[in-house]
């Protein structure tokens, strides 16, 4: 009996055994466990064959098999009534089996649901930063919207110099003044708005902790419009007082 | 006050609003912004869906994400596709078995997904948080603090969904689906083929 499986079918071990126990008809409350762990096994030969890498979930699903089928091949104890409420060795199998199968099917619905911008189609603007300034509600932004931010203008950032004498390092204090003086008489300040034209790799990531600091400090609060729209500083409302507190490297641990 | 807007009056305006709005319209911020009540507004949005539906247009008005949107009628993504020649995203198997198990059992963390689907989902999981179909809730409060995740509105707007209560029922299986077999075997079939030809010796 052959066993020509195209293996980039399966999604993974639980698929694999989906498949198997569909294939030959086996009842899934009653596994052959012989029969289904030497077809399994046949599999990972030909994958290894193949020489396709086997991932360890392969496996760890073929060891979990051979487990069960020792289970079996134990003998019954002798004081059956006290041992009858054994569950069988297949059963979490058997449970994780139909589980994956609900979610896999559930995906399947997934697919046929009409996709956006695949079978249906809603217009779309160009939304330039101050006509989204004037709509919606403002929301929090969360850590990871913001290192999406950072991440992107990082890969628009330039690759350090290789040949450069002489370098001015920013300090993250001082990124913090610097931000904090351009919100000083504002409302509000746009993300893009505390970056120079064109900021190298390092001002980006002094930016980004300058940023977080000032958050953690409370003295500027970070809201975007829609979520995944651009980011805007504001003044937290906390008052003065907080910025007062002398900001140096040595108090920020940096050095 | 305000000279209150009949129904006939306030259905173009409704219409107008939702025809200028990029993200689906919640019917919350029709009101705030024509200071009209919500039964009124309701009234003028359902009859809006009834209209566009029953006409022969290009275009429906759906509720999607908690909100209204007009969209095109999917018979003609074809068309619609030869202007915008834009390339929809295609979803592997292994996302959508991730993206479904994070739709249905949120709350849920990478190491259940991982249980569930049998093997490592961290990278579907990273694809999926930055096509921003699902985001990162907070952290359990167990041992090791795992990350929890959930969908966000764009999981909601991308399939055309209201809401998480309208996802599609989840199919309780006693018994395994015969439906697949036709497809595995098709795999099979196909898989025959390409080990004839292609093993050594």
């Amino acid at each position: 009996m052959g066993f020509d499986i195209h293996l980039e079918n399966f999604e993974g071990p639980l698929d694999l055994l989906l498949h198997l126990i569909r294939k030959n008809e086996m009842d899934i409350y009653d596994i052959p466990i012989a029969e289904i762990t030497a077809q399994y096994l046949a599999i990972l030969d030909a994958m290894q064959h193949l020489n396709l890498d086997v991932a360890g979930e392969f496996l760890l699903m073929a060891a979990t098999l051979l487990h069960i089928k020792s289970r079996l091949l134990l003998p019954v104890s002798e004081d059956e009534v006290v041992e009858e409420e054994e569950e069988d060795p297949r059963a979490e199998l058997v449970r994780r089996l139909l589980e994956y199968q609900k979610y896999k099917d559930a995906a399947g619905n997934l697919e046929h649901l009409p996709h956006l911008e695949r079978e249906v189609f809603a217009r779309k603007f160009p939304a330039p930063e101050l006509a989204e300034a004037e709509t919606g509600e403002l929301e929090a932004v969360g850590l990871f919207e913001l290192v999406e931010a950072f991440k992107a203008l990082l890969q628009q950032a330039p690759e350090p110099y290789v040949h450069q004498v002489e370098t001015e390092r920013l300090s993250v204090s001082d990124r913090i003044n610097a931000i904090l003086t351009l919100l000083g008489d504002r409302e509000s300040l746009a993300f893009m708005e505390i970056f120079s034209v064109r900021p190298d790799r390092h001002e980006v990531v002094v930016s980004f902790l300058a940023t977080l600091e000032l958050v953690k400090m409370r003295l500027v609060r970070l809201l975007q419009n829609a979520r995944f729209g651009s980011i805007w500083l504001y003044p937290a409302v906390a008052g003065d007082d907080a910025a007062a507190t002398a900001v140096d490297e040595e108090n920020l641990g940096y050095l | 006050m305000r000279r209150t807007l009949d129904i006939s009056e306030l259905k173009p305006i409704v219409e107008s609003l939702l025809f200028v709005s990029d993200v689906p319209l919640r019917s919350e911020r029709i009101c705030d912004a024509l200071e009209v009540e919500r039964p009124l507004v309701m009234q003028a949005l359902g009859e809006l869906v009834g209209e566009y539906r029953d006409a022969h247009r290009g275009f429906v008005l759906e509720e999607v994400a908690e909100g209204y949107q007009f969209r095109t009628r999917p018979e003609y993504a074809d068309w619609v596709l030869r202007l915008t020649k834009a390339r929809p995203v295609r979803f592997s198997q292994a996302a959508l078995e991730a993206l479904a198990i994070i739709a249905y059992r949120q709350p849920v963390t990478r190491a259940e997904i991982d249980y569930l689907r049998g093997v490592d989902s961290g990278g579907v999981v990273k694809t999926l948080l930055e096509r921003h179909l699902i985001r990162i809730l907070g952290k359990k409060d167990v041992p090791g603090k795992p990350m929890i995740y959930g969908t966000t509105r764009e999981f909601l707007e991308f399939f055309g969904l209201r809401d998480l209560a309208s996802l599609p029922t989840l199919k309780e299986f006693s018994e395994l689906a015969p439906g697949e077999l036709a497809a595995g075997e098709a795999a099979l079939a196909e898989a025959g083929a390409e080990i004839d030809d292609g093993t050594p010796d």
